[in-house]
């Protein structure tokens, strides 16, 4: 009886063992790749807004504090987003006939809420607060990048866990000193992990990296 | 003649559209399997996010006009409006300490340096762009009022400028004052009234200041 297969089907059945590997290999390494792309969590992506806010001109320009609109960043787990009277502070006096502003006028003279778009969606199952961020000498610009060169604002991190668990897993490389969490100016000094040593110790920093700390 | 298929052929007289039918099953397989974000967005209210059921779309209901939050009950007259009776305090009413007077300082650089300038010259960013300039804090007029004339005018707002209770707590609104006084003492100060054993850092400090280049 003549052999059912081909001397040739060992080489091919070896090289297909490999070639299964690699296939997969590749699929799962081009699955993470997308699911860690801007495409996938949305990073560096401008968003659209009924008014096209700059942070550029308002942070970049005009050297506003962050906290003369989002009030709340100190003591609250949600920053702010300012109400429309905010925005008339100043809009009140100056770009009065600005078509562009036309939305946040009629918000005003009919008390319906602008609907700014979130840049920042967190899934529910996920609870950050800016305050003890802040507290501990977060600086605004190591999360959210640098918004006073963001003609329209985006996202800056990936907002993925693996991103989160960076800085709670090593939180000497990113904080600063508490006088330095509003400045959009701040640069890292070359010994920033010396100094943040301190800093851990000097503001008590915990490592904190239970499920529980965000997931609750 | 007989069609080259006849299996194929018998089920598309079977079941016509099968292939639609086939896709569709298939396209909501992967829909209930991977679109579904329940977890991320559940159905609950976070600050902010919209509502439908109440007409305003707002999920943060304002405070019905005559309650009192808890812990928000203003019944300390002279705290919350700087004025006893009609007459405005002169005096902030709780001591000024060295902390005060720092928070006073955060919190005027941040809510009214963009129109009165650090220094509270009225030359701010904002009045540069355009803005109404409001009055220097630094003439006799404004040296001679009252502390909680200034405490007035953030709450209720002055001219052209806006009220500022939302955005400043009553706490630091006198604050804020109380550093507006230190601004008109430093405006008016002679090196005389400096203590003489912090003179020489001011010294050293304006040397150095001047010894760096000019930008």
């Amino acid at each position: 009886m003549s052999q059912v297969f081909h001397r040739s089907t060992n080489t091919l059945s070896r090289v297909s063992i490999f070639g299964g590997i690699f296939i997969l290999g590749f699929l799962v390494w081009a699955w993470a790749e997308l699911n860690a792309s801007n495409y996938a969590t949305r990073a560096k992506v401008p968003v659209n807004q009924p008014v096209p806010f700059s942070h550029e001109h308002h942070v970049g320009g005009l050297g506003i504090d962050c906290r003369y609109c989002h009030t709340s960043v100190e003591n609250s787990s949600f920053a702010g987003i300012p109400p429309t009277k905010t925005c008339m502070n100043c809009h009140s006096q100056i770009w009065v006939n600005a078509p562009m502003l036309e939305p946040v006028r009629q918000s005003f003279r009919t008390d319906q809420s602008l609907h700014w778009i979130r840049v920042h969606d967190l899934p529910d199952y996920v609870y950050f607060n800016h305050s003890i961020h802040v507290a501990k000498g977060i600086g605004c610009t190591t999360c959210h990048g640098a918004i006073d060169r963001m003609p329209l604002t985006w996202q800056e991190a990936s907002l993925q866990m693996s991103w989160c668990l960076d800085c709670h897993r090593h939180p000497e490389e990113y904080v600063r000193p508490r006088s330095e969490v509003f400045s959009v100016a701040y640069q890292p000094p070359p010994n920033h992990v010396e100094i943040g040593r301190n800093l851990v110790k000097e503001y008590h920093i915990q490592s904190l990296t239970s499920c529980s700390t965000c997931h609750r | 003649m007989k069609p080259r298929n006849s299996s194929t052929a018998s089920l598309r007289v079977r079941y016509p559209k099968l292939r639609i039918r086939i896709s569709i099953a298939l396209l909501l397989a992967c829909a209930s399997l991977a679109c579904r974000r329940d977890m991320q967005d559940q159905p609950k209210y976070i600050p902010l996010r919209g509502s439908d059921f109440f007409a305003d779309g707002r999920s943060a209901r304002p405070i019905p006009e005559g309650t009192v939050a808890r812990g928000e009950l203003r019944a300390d007259k002279v705290f919350f409006t700087g004025k006893s009776g009609d007459q405005f305090v002169d005096q902030v009413p709780f001591p000024v300490t060295r902390q005060v007077l720092e928070r006073g300082e955060e919190r005027f650089n941040i809510y009214c340096t963009p129109c009165h300038g650090r220094l509270g010259n009225g030359l701010g960013m904002i009045v540069r762009r355009g803005f109404k300039r409001p009055p220097s804090y630094h003439t006799d007029r404004l040296r001679q009022k009252p502390i909680g004339y200034f405490y007035d005018i953030m709450t209720n707002g002055f001219g052209a400028m806006q009220d500022y209770s939302a955005q400043v707590a009553p706490r630091d609104r006198w604050a804020i004052a109380a550093y507006i006084r230190v601004l008109q003492y430093s405006q008016m100060a002679s090196i005389n009234d400096v203590p003489p054993d912090v003179r020489q850092e001011l010294n050293s400090e304006l040397s150095t200041r001047s010894a760096e280049p000019k930008r």
